[in-house]
């Protein structure tokens, strides 16, 4: 009786923790072929006239240029309009608005809307910024990708800053600091990896966003730099081509899916460097 | 004598400069967290105001009708939140299980310099897009499993009363169940990395003391680690069904996009986000498109809930990794 108990308790153990291996496996798994699929489909698309040329109409050749360079654009202004929000609401959240109930609503408010479905975002731009004036732009599409990109922002300045030892704090304040200089030359100062890093993993997160574009930059065929017209941006044209019959499309979506993917990863990458770092040197 | 009153006026001069430079800097950084805390009100009413010409056109039968038909301008939701739940509480159950084992697998088994590039591993999953996500699902995942799975279940799993159903049909691939599980792949890293933080909040001396009476390791996780983190769990997962809730790219890509209801999982559907992401920019006259908004307000209300309902239950879990 005690012994088929044990050996019930082992064999018991023996499976949950062998499954535990295996779903991990699994986890792993996924990534590389989700990795081989992009690199496979992806790299014989990978010419230069990818970045070259323009997207093609069905059947013909050509390439991403002005996608390429929309989701820069786009991503671009959303981060740069962003990121000082995101930067100066976690400054107040943490440096300001210490013990205020308006502190804790807003961590809360911001951690709800990083979880929150883009394309709602989406939607709500669409309804106060590409409804009103009949037509949609580039602006629109980097408004959203700014509110996406900002709870990111706010949160890791708001844990970073809140990692700052008081002692700093009152060494400048000891020494005749005004209040903003002490948060700009001591507190950023000694957070600066980890501020860096939120804005790159927000940067990271608005590059693949596709379902809030669809309403609000939508699609050009054609080179725009005009921000206040529809503008081209990769992650709809792949949605687009890939969808499509067309050969031609179909290799072009794989080639910006690839660009995209190392991209964003590339950076999630980069972002983990630079945030251990600095705390593994000393060890 | 008039020589230390200018000293002094100079003095006081660049104080008041900088207790001004000190207002100014505090008010951007409030007027910014205002911003922030006033989004997602403005969203929501934004949303509502939206959603009213489809309110005033059905009133409360949007939500009890499954017909989606833009030619007779007659709309209701059911059908697209049918999609929602199903596809949600697919990943929900696969994605529990999975999150959980390596969850279990990162923080109690394996050896330390192995955790790392496979926490990293995983975490790289949440960061790939989720249109990638979708073109895998639809020419990989789908056919892979239609070729090789989906027979099997039908023949296996569709005999059976009641639930058989639900795997009954032609392997198409694409289809609710496919959603499901590209979901639960999708939200994944989200969950096992809260688990994996979680547990590491145990405090080791309750780990040792089930171990040195002599518990093996699956009983210190399911006897001591899981009661201790019950509440955070819970959150972990409302965490993880509120992004399958929203997911929006992934779904289009693999779901079929057809608005109706079927017995089988198998089946083509749709879901609230597929539906505004497909048919959104082509959307004619007022009420189709405030029909749209309409279930944009609907997700929104839903994983609201389910989000505040997860903060709520980490909050615990907050406080106790910020000290």
């Amino acid at each position: 009786m005690g012994i088929t108990r044990y050996r019930w308790r082992r064999i018991l153990n023996g499976f949950f923790l062998s499954t535990s291996v295996i779903a991990t496996f699994m986890g792993i798994a996924v990534l590389f072929s989700i990795l081989s699929t992009v690199i496979t489909y992806g790299l014989p698309a990978l010419t230069p006239a990818l970045f070259t040329k323009m997207t093609p109409p069905p059947g013909s050749s050509g390439g991403l240029l002005n996608a390429i360079v929309g989701s820069l654009i786009i991503t671009g202004i959303g981060i740069a309009v962003g990121a000082p929000i995101g930067v100066l609401a976690g400054t107040f959240l943490a440096e300001f608005g210490r013990g205020k109930w308006l502190t804790d609503a807003t961590r809360f408010i911001s951690d709800v809307l990083l979880s929150a479905p883009s394309i709602l975002i989406g939607l709500f731009v669409f309804q106060v910024a590409v409804k009103p004036v009949q037509h949609f732009s580039a602006w629109a599409g980097a408004l959203t990708l700014a509110i996406i990109a900002i709870p990111v922002i706010l949160r890791t300045t708001d844990d970073m800053l809140r990692l700052v030892p008081n002692d700093l704090r009152e060494a400048g304040a000891a020494l005749g600091a005004p209040q903003w200089k002490i948060v700009v030359n001591i507190s950023y100062r000694s957070v600066r990896a980890g501020i860096v890093t939120g804005i790159l993993l927000a940067f990271a997160r608005i590059s693949g966003e596709t379902a809030p574009l669809l309403f609000t930059a939508l699609n050009n065929q054609f080179w725009s730099s005009d921000v206040n017209a529809p503008m081209a941006n990769l992650p709809v044209v792949i949605f687009q081509f890939a969808m499509s019959p067309y050969d031609d499309w179909q290799r072009l979506a794989w080639a910006g899916a690839l660009l995209t993917t190392a991209a964003i990863l590339g950076l999630s990458v980069l972002a983990r460097i630079l945030l251990f770092s600095p705390k593994e040197r000393p060890q | 004598m008039t020589a230390l009153d200018t000293t002094n006026n100079a003095l006081l001069q660049g104080f008041r400069t900088q207790q001004i430079a000190d207002r100014a800097f505090r008010g951007l950084t409030f007027l910014c967290a205002i911003i922030v805390l006033l989004t997602l009100g403005a969203i929501l009413v934004a949303l509502a105001w939206g959603s009213l010409p489809a309110f005033r056109a059905f009133h409360f039968d949007f939500f009890t009708r499954s017909v989606w038909n833009p030619v007779t301008v007659q709309f209701g939701a059911v059908a697209a939140i049918y999609g929602t739940l199903t596809t949600s509480a697919i990943a929900i159950l696969i994605g529990v299980p999975v999150s959980f084992g390596i969850a279990l697998f990162l923080s109690e088994l394996a050896p330390l310099w192995l955790r790392r590039p496979i926490g990293t591993a995983i975490e790289l999953l949440a960061a790939v897009p989720s249109i990638i996500y979708g073109m895998w699902g639809l020419f990989v995942f789908a056919p892979f499993f239609s070729q090789h799975y989906q027979p099997w279940m039908s023949a296996y799993l569709g005999p059976i009363p009641v639930i058989g159903q639900l795997f009954q049909g032609p392997p198409l691939g694409i289809g609710i169940f496919t959603a499901g599980v590209i979901l639960a792949i999708m939200i994944v890293p989200f969950i096992s990395s809260v688990i994996r933080d979680v547990f590491q909040t145990v405090p080791a001396v309750m780990r040792e003391s089930a171990y040195s009476i002599g518990c093996s390791t699956w009983e210190v996780v399911w006897n001591i680690l899981l009661p201790y983190t019950r509440t955070s769990i819970i959150g972990a997962i409302m965490l993880g069904l509120g992004r399958a809730l929203g997911e929006t790219m992934a779904v289009t890509f693999v779901i079929g996009n057809a608005h109706k209801i079927s017995a089988s999982l198998f089946m083509p559907g749709a879901t609230i986000s597929s539906t505004i992401a497909n048919e959104f920019t082509e959307a004619v006259g007022d009420v189709y498109y405030s029909s749209l908004i309409a279930l944009g307000l609907t997700l929104f209300v839903v994983t609201m809930a389910v989000l505040t309902l997860a903060k709520l239950m980490l909050l615990r879990l907050e406080l106790r990794l910020r000290g």
